[in-house]
């Protein structure tokens, strides 16, 4: 009875542990089954008992601040809306969406301004795509420094997004034989601005007006967002009003002082949109407290260039490595769930895990990646990271 | 004004409907699209009317900036603005606007919809002039008395113009 309790709290430590330890031991004074439960409701909020919450950067400026998804707490590849990881410049703007308007215009034949139920009378594109700030993890460049891995890893999450291609509203204005960037600008305080190739624009960039399957969230960039698939956050551009079409990208502050990677000889490079390959442990990782015996290690795979095909586990910080089970369905540019059973004997376990994607790529280690790019280049980090078990059964990041 | 004749024709309906495939979306009126063609790119085609000098902007600057990102742009609390140059491929880089900005228009373009932080988007053209003409001399770009605007502006060479590369990525063997 005792090896078996334990064996199970032991199994799920990392997310349910607490919870289940909670629920079962403490309160089981109220017996639900004699009683009316709480009536219908509106609009549905989560279990009182369930506190994942986004962890907000300390900052002089509440509006020009960023929030990390707590990704330990988190189960699937979907990210809930009111969890998804926000970065804003100029705070959350209030926008109405009946007086919202996109103005497509430049090196094009028929400006046109769209308002949002227009965009919604185009047929519509649903796909699951991950967001990843490209600042994400960048506490890692000179060693291990975020706590855990909501602070490692949490400038990224991943949502359904429903809306319009943006080659079909460019069709719509006719874009000129001159035209090879575009642009977009939204409405915030800070009138957010970068350019983006034409060609990509064109393949798979969406207008996006909802997300998992209700309106965008306010923070999320309501009533419209641009989804640029697999590349820097903040290329998404959000409350999205302008799109002007051009020759030149437009060497916004976002894409010249910030959003650019410092290379150790000086230089820097530009316009470094993909978002490579990357993956990481999210159970167990620092925070939740293991007992020996079985364990199931649980990541995130995803990658800014397709598929994951391939996701490897280590628990002797790199020496050996085991393929992990990928849980399907595996779509391009989103959050691939992995998981492998796992024994802790008590004994040293450094996890890690590795992920290579469709093209063949593989997420490097931080030697080989520093040993390119040095450590000041801030954005694009996506090394291994790697989670030590204690003795005592904590984690920590090494 | 081509502009306006072009939309003019567009607006009536037969032209339209045989050339935009499905009809949706309206035709702006041009002076709805000038008002809102405030990015510049390099070229400063978009910039506005007006003009201003290094000694207008370091008054404004200092009314209006110095609060946040120091009297001489280099001592915070906020952003350094100023400084830094020579520091790229050191240990401890400095990234400014005349370190690491490439181009000035981007300066321009910056402070007009984004600064100052408490009140964006509420600067005359002529103030941003001034700033970005101040921010510029301040970090030894240009001279003492000289006057910005929008045909002077993108012809301000910024030290670090070249120093940006494409991305070479995937570049981790
Ligand atoms: C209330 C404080 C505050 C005031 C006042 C203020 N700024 Fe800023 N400034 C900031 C903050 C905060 C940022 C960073 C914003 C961000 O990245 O989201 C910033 C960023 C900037 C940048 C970008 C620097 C870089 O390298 O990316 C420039 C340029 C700038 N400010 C110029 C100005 C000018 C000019 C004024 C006066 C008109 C001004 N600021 C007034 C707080 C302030």
């Amino acid at each position: 009875m005792r090896a078996s309790r334990r064996d199970f709290f032991g199994r799920v430590s990392g997310w349910l542990g607490a919870v289940a330890l909670g629920g079962v031991g403490a309160h089981a004074a109220a017996d639900t089954t004699k009683m009316q439960g709480a009536p219908v409701r509106a609009y549905g909020v989560r279990a009182a008992y369930e506190k994942a919450a986004r962890w907000l950067v300390p900052s002089r400026y509440p509006t020009s601040t960023a929030s990390f998804t707590p990704l330990a707490a988190l189960h699937g590849t979907v990210t809930p809306s009111a969890l998804h990881f926000e970065r804003h410049h100029a705070g959350v703007p209030d926008i109405d969406p009946v007086a919202h308007r996109l103005l497509v215009h430049g090196l094009v034949d028929r400006p046109l301004a769209f308002t949002v139920e227009e965009l919604g009378r185009f047929p519509v594109t649903q796909r699951q795509y991950f967001i990843e700030c490209s600042g994400n993890t960048n506490t890692e460049w000179a060693g291990p420094r975020g706590a855990d891995v909501q602070q490692t890893h949490g400038l990224m999450s991943c949502s359904e997004w429903c809306g319009v291609r943006l080659a079909e509203v460019l069709a719509e204005c006719g874009v000129q034989p001159a035209a090879a960037w575009i642009v977009f600008e939204g409405a915030d305080g800070a009138a957010m601005t970068r350019s983006l190739p034409l060609a990509k624009c064109l393949d798979d960039v969406l207008l996006a007006y909802a997300q998992n399957g209700e309106a965008l969230r306010p923070e999320q960039g309501y009533p419209l967002r641009l989804i640029v698939p697999g590349w820097e956050g903040s290329t998404h551009v959000k409350w999205l009003r302008r799109a002007k079409v051009t020759a030149e990208p437009y060497y916004t502050r976002e894409e010249t002082a910030k959003y650019t990677d410092l290379m150790p000889d000086g230089r820097a490079r530009s316009f470094s949109f993909v978002m490579e390959a990357k993956s990481v442990i999210t159970t167990p990782s620092p925070g939740s407290t293991l007992v020996r015996g079985e364990h199931e290690i649980r990541g995130l795979a995803w990658s800014g260039r397709g598929r994951i095909t391939r996701v490897e586990v280590s628990a002797d910080g790199g020496a050996s490595w085991q393929t992990a089970q990928l849980h399907g369905p595996v779509m391009p540019l989103c959050h691939t769930r992995f998981t492998l059973p796992w024994r802790w004997d008590g004994g040293p376990a450094v996890l890690a895990s590795r992920a290579t994607d469709e093209t063949g790529y593989v997420q490097p280690t931080r030697e080989a990646l520093t040993a390119v790019r040095g450590v000041r280049s801030f954005y694009h980090y996506n090394a291994i990271q790697q989670w030590r078990v204690t003795a005592s059964g904590t984690l920590e990041n090494v | 004004m081509a502009c306006g004749i072009a939309i003019a024709l567009l607006a009536s309906g037969a032209t339209r409907a045989q050339a935009a495939p499905r009809g949706l979306g309206s035709v702006p009126h041009a002076a709805d699209i000038a008002a809102l063609d405030i990015a510049i790119g390099p070229r400063g085609d978009e910039l506005p009317p007006g003009a201003g000098s290094v000694a207008e902007g370091a008054a404004i600057y200092a009314g209006r900036c110095a609060a946040c990102h120091g009297a001489n742009g280099h001592e915070g609390p906020d952003m350094k603005l100023v400084g830094g140059q020579g520091t790229l491929a050191s240990a401890a880089p400095v990234l400014t606007i005349g370190s690491y900005w490439p181009y000035a228009t981007t300066l321009f373009d910056y402070i007009r919809r984004a600064m100052p932080f408490t009140a964006p988007g509420s600067l005359e053209a002529d103030d941003v002039y001034a700033l970005t003409a101040f921010l510029l001399h301040a970090n030894g770009i240009v001279a003492a008395d000289t006057v910005l605007d929008r045909a002077r502006l993108p012809t301000v060479r910024m030290p670090n113009r070249d120093g940006f590369v494409p991305d070479p990525r995937p570049d981790v063997p």
